[in-house]
C-alpha cells in the first residue's frame, strides 16, 4: 500500500497535515486529515475570573479573535442573566460585522480568490493575491488593503484593539460608547466598504461566473459533498452572524432542527479519535457514522456555504438579491459544491457592509446606555456565527463568578469531518492506477481552502503560494516521487 | 549576489496573531522587504522544513520566533531555527512569557486530555481513547507530535537574543526593531525591545490618593471613565506591565490585563503587582478579596514566572 503525505499548514489550530493511503491497485483507499495541535483552553479556563473569558480565549485563534470575544461576551450575558443594553448589542454587532468586512476580504482577494480570479490551472506563481491583481488591475491592490483595514478600524475603535479586542468584557454590555466623531469615521468608511463589496461581487461575476469552465467546476462531482449543514438565523430564517436561533437542514434543505444555545447539547456530539487533535462533531440525532456524506451521516458542514444553506434568505436587499441569484445558478438550495464557499463568502461580505450601514445610521447608535447590571453568576451558553461558522461557549461560574467548567466548540472543529471527506473525493478524482498527477496538489488545496483559507493570507502574499508536498511511499515505506511546488 | 538581510518568521504553539500583526505593519512593510529578503515564513514550515535543515548554520540573519513550546515539534523547531539564525527573536507573549496558554502549567498533559477528550460534555468517547503520537490504522501508521506536560517559552528552550512581547506586539515596535536590525542598532543582547516604560506612564486615567480598601470586579463598578482603575477599587495591571501598546485597553474602560509582560525592572509580573497591591492597601485583609491570583496576576506570564509551574503529584 502505497502513503502519501500532503503537510500544509492550516490555520485556526496552527498547523494541519494530510495522509492518503493508496490501495494495490493504486486507487485511494483512505485520507486521513490530521491536526497535529492541541492548546488545552477547556481546562485552564477553569478558575479564571467570568471577566477574564473574553480576553483568554480571543487568544484561540488570532485571526478571528472579535468571534471569541463575542461567543464569550454572551456566554457571560447568559450566565449573569443578563441583556445587554440595545445600544451594547448594536454597538456589538457592529464591530462584528466590521471584522466579517475584514476577514471575507482577506480570504477573498489574498487566498481563496486566487484559485478562481487567475484560475486554477495557472502556473501556483501566479495564484496569488499579486496575480489578481495582475488580472484585475493595479488599483485594487490599494483598494483591498484599504478596505481590510477599513475593516479592522471599525473593529479596534468599538473593541479597543483590532486582535484580541476587548470592550465587550463586561456581561450586559460594552465598556465604551460611541463618540459622534468615531461615527462619522466609520460611516464613512462603511460607505466606501459597501461599494468594494459590490465591486467584489461584480469580479466574481465577470471572471468566474461568466467562464462556463469554471462554473462546471464549481458543479463538478470531486467538488460535491451533500451533507446537513448549520448556521445562525434572526427570527425571519435569515442569515444573523451574531444572534439569534441555530438551524440545521437535512441534506435536502428541510428543517431539521432549529436550536437556542442552551439547547446545544441535545444537537451536537463530538467524535475522538486517536490519530488527531480536533475532535470531530456529529448530530446526535443522526449519529455518528464514521466520515461518510448523506442523509443517514450526522456530519454537517458550516461557514459561508453553510450558512447560507441553512437559512431561507439574506436581512439586506443587494445580499440577498445576490443570494437567489447564487442557488439560481447552482440549480436550488441546498448548494452542495464545496467551491460554493467562495460566492457565498462575498454574499456575506455584501451583507455585512449593508447591515454595518444600518447599524452605523441608527440615531441610537451614540447613545451612552451601554451597560445593564449583571445578575448573580450561573451558567451560560454563547452562540455566533465566526466567519468560519459556528462557535460555542459554555460556561459554568461558581458564586465568586469564577469558572467552574467550560466547554467550546470551534468553527473548523465543525467542519473537520467535512474538509477530511472533501479531501478524499478531490483525491479519489486524480490518482487513478497509482498515477499521481501534479493537478494533485491544486485539487487538494482548492478542497482545502474553500472551508479555511484564513491564515494563508499572510502566507500567499509573502510565500507567493500555498506551500503543499506530497509524498508518496511504496508498502515498503520507500520514497518513491515527492511532488512539491 | 544579494546583499539583503535574510529573514524568517515561524510560528509555534500560537494563535496567528502576531502574523497578523506583522501584517498591520501594513505599507511599511514594503520598506522592509526592500532591504531583507524572506527566506522563510511560519507557514511553509514543513515544506521548507528540509530546506531550513539544508541551509548552513547561521545563514539567516534574524529569526522572528512567535509562539510558545508546548510539543515535541514545537521544540524541534526551535532548536533548528536557533542553529540556523544569527539573530534570534523571541516575538509576542507566548514566545516571551508562555501566554495565557501557560496557565495550562497549573495541570499536566492528563488533565488537560482528561477535559478535553473525557469529560466536556459534548464529547462522546465510550471507549477512552485519546489521540496517540503514533498509531495503526488498517492502512498504515499515523504519527502526532508529543504534547508536553508543560508549556515552556522560548528562552527555556533556547538561547534568545532580543525579547518583543506585546499579545501581539505593538506595531510601532515591530517596525522600530525591523529598522534597528537593517541599521544594525541593536541594544545589548538579551535586552527586550518595548519601551523601557510601565502601561500607567501611557495611560490617560487620573491618579487619586490610590488607597485600596475594597477590590471590585471590572462590573461591578459605575466607572467614571477618567480615574485610574485602582482607585475605583479594580485590579490593573498597568504598573507592572512593559509600555508599548499605547494603554489600548484602559482607553476603551478595561484594566490593563498585563499582555506586553513584565514592566522594565520588573523579573516576575505577579510578585511586582502583589507587591503594588500591599503598597497601597488599607489592611492586610484586602489581599484576601482577591479571586484567582495567579490567572489575575500572571495571565500572560506563569510559564515564564519564578512559580512557573504547579508540582504535581
Amino acid at each position: 500500500m502505497k502513503e502519501i503525505v500532503i503537510d500544509p499548514i492550516t490555520r485556526l489550530e496552527g498547523h494541519g497535515k494530510i495522509t492518503i493511503f493508496l490501495n494495490d491497485q493504486g486507487n485511494v483507499e483512505n485520507v486521513y486529515f490530521q491536526v497535529p495541535e492541541l492548546r488545552g483552553f477547556e481546562k485552564f479556563c477553569e478558575g479564571r475570573r467570568a471577566e477574564d473569558l473574553p480576553v483568554i480565549t480571543t487568544r484561540i485563534c488570532g485571526v478571528c479573535p472579535v468571534a471569541h470575544h463575542m461567543a464569550s461576551a454572551k456566554a457571560l450575558d447568559a450566565a449573569f442573566n443578563v441583556e445587554p443594553t440595545e445600544t451594547a448589542k448594536k454597538l456589538r454587532e457592529l464591530e462584528y460585522v466590521g471584522y466579517f468586512i475584514y476577514d471575507h476580504i482577506l480570504h477573498f482577494y489574498f487566498l481563496g480568490g486566487p484559485d478562481f480570479v487567475v484560475g486554477p490551472d495557472a502556473p501556483a506563481a501566479k495564484r496569488n493575491i499579486l496575480g489578481v491583481i495582475e488580472k484585475a488591475g493595479l488599483q485594487i491592490a490599494g483598494e483591498v488593503i484599504k478596505h481590510r483595514a477599513y475593516g479592522q478600524k471599525i473593529t479596534g475603535i468599538i473593541g479597543g484593539r483590532p486582535t484580541h479586542p476587548v470592550s465587550a468584557c463586561i456581561p450586559g454590555g460594552i465598556a465604551k460608547a460611541l463618540s459622534e466623531e468615531e461615527r462619522q469615521d466609520i460611516e464613512k468608511m462603511v460607505r466606501s466598504c459597501v461599494e468594494f463589496a459590490k465591486f467584489s461581487l461584480k469580479l466574481f461575476d465577470d471572471i468566474v461566473l461568466k467562464n462556463v469552465d469554471y462554473v462546471n467546476l464549481i458543479k463538478s462531482e470531486p467538488y460535491t459533498l451533500k451533507t446537513y449543514y448549520m448556521g445562525l438565523v434572526d427570527k425571519n430564517n435569515k442569515v444573523n452572524f451574531y444572534d439569534g436561533k441555530v438551524r440545521v437542514v437535512d441534506p435536502k434543505g428541510n428543517e431539521f432542527v432549529k436550536f437556542g444555545p442552551k439547547e446545544y447539547l441535545d444537537i451536537i456530539e463530538e467524535h475522538v479519535e486517536p490519530w488527531t487533535y480536533v475532535k470531530l462533531p456529529y448530530l446526535k440525532k443522526v449519529g455518528w457514522k464514521g466520515l461518510i456524506d448523506g442523509d443517514n451521516s450526522g456530519i454537517y458542514r458550516v461557514g459561508p456555504l453553510g450558512r447560507l444553506n441553512a437559512a431561507e434568505g439574506m436581512a439586506t436587499p443587494i445580499a440577498h438579491a445576490e443570494y437567489e441569484r447564487m442557488y439560481k445558478t447552482l440549480g436550488g438550495k441546498p448548494a452542495h459544491a464545496t467551491l460554493a464557499f467562495h460566492w457565498a463568502r462575498l454574499i456575506e461580505l455584501m451583507y455585512a457592509t449593508e447591515r454595518a450601514l444600518e447599524l452605523i445610521t441608527d440615531p441610537d447608535i451614540t447613545r451612552k446606555d451601554i451597560k445593564n447590571k449583571p445578575g448573580k453568576p450561573g451558567e451560560g451558553v454563547g452562540i455566533v456565527e465566526a466567519a468560519r461558522g459556528t462557535l460555542i461557549h459554555h460556561y459554568m461560574l461558581d458564586e465568586k463568578a469564577l469558572a467552574k467548567k467550560v466547554n467550546l466548540i470551534v468553527a473548523t472543529t465543525h467542519n473537520a469531518p467535512g474538509i477530511c471527506m472533501s479531501i478524499k473525493n478531490a483525491a479519489k478524482g486524480l490518482i487513478r492506477n497509482g498515477k499521481v498527477s501534479d493537478g494533485l496538489l491544486n485539487m487538494v488545496e482548492m478542497a482545502f481552502r474553500a472551508y479555511d483559507p484564513c491564515f494563508a493570507c499572510a502566507t500567499h502574499f509573502a510565500v507567493g503560494e500555498m506551500p503543499l508536498t506530497v509524498e508518496i511511499y511504496d508498502s515498503d515505506k520507500r520514497l518513491v516521487k515527492t511532488v512539491r511546488r | 549576489m544579494s546583499e539583503k538581510l535574510k529573514v524568517a518568521f515561524y510560528w509555534a504553539a500560537s494563535c496567528g496573531g502576531c502574523e497578523i500583526a506583522v501584517l498591520d505593519v501594513n505599507e511599511k512593510i514594503l520598506g522592509i522587504v526592500a532591504k531583507a529578503d524572506i527566506v522563510f515564513w511560519p507557514v511553509a514550515i514543513d515544506i521548507k522544513y528540509k530546506d531550513v535543515e539544508a541551509m548552513p548554520d547561521k545563514s539567516i540573519d534574524a529569526c522572528f520566533f512567535n509562539g510558545a513550546i508546548r510539543t515535541s515539534e514545537n521544540e524541534h523547531m526551535a532548536k533548528l531555527l536557533r542553529k540556523k539564525s544569527k539573530i534570534l527573536v523571541a516575538f509576542g507573549s507566548c514566545a516571551c512569557d508562555g501566554c495565557v496558554k501557560g496557565l495550562a502549567n497549573l495541570w499536566n498533559k492528563d488533565a488537560v486530555f482528561e477535559r478535553a477528550y473525557f469529560e466536556t460534555p459534548s464529547t462522546k468517547n465510550p471507549e477512552s481513547i485519546t489521540p496517540k503520537t503514533s498509531f495503526k490504522v488498517k492502512e498504515g501508521e499515523l504519527e502526532l507530535p508529543e504534547f508536553y506536560d508543560t508549556v515552556k517559552t522560548l528562552g527555556q528552550t533556547v538561547d534568545v537574543d532580543y525579547f518583543l512581547s506585546g499579545c501581539p506586539p505593538p506595531i510601532p515596535s515591530i517596525i522600530q526593531t525591523f529598522e534597528a536590525i537593517i541599521n544594525n542598532k541593536l541594544p545589548p543582547k538579551g535586552s527586550s525591545l518595548l519601551p523601557t516604560k510601565s502601561i500607567c506612564d501611557e495611560c490617560p486615567r487620573k491618579k487619586k490618593d490610590r488607597k485600596l480598601s475594597q477590590i471590585k470586579r471590572i462590573y461591578e463598578i459605575d466607572d467614571d471613565f477618567e480615574t485610574c482603575f485602582w482607585d475605583q477599587g479594580v485590579i490593573c495591571m498597568g504598573p507592572a506591565t512593559r509600555a508599548g501598546c499605547g494603554a489600548q485597553c484602559p482607553k476603551v474602560n478595561i484594566p490593563c490585563t498585563g499582555c506586553d509582560g513584565p514592566g522594565p525592572r520588573v523579573t516576575d509580573q505577579g510578585a511586582a503587582i502583589v507587591s503594588a497591591l500591599a503598597s497601597i492597601a488599607t489592611d492586610p485583609s484586602v489581599i484576601d478579596q482577591v479571586v484567582d491570583p495567579v490567572g489575575t496576576f500572571y495571565k500572560y506570564s506563569l510559564a515564564n514566572s519564578i512559580l512557573r509551574r504547579k508540582v504535581m503529584k
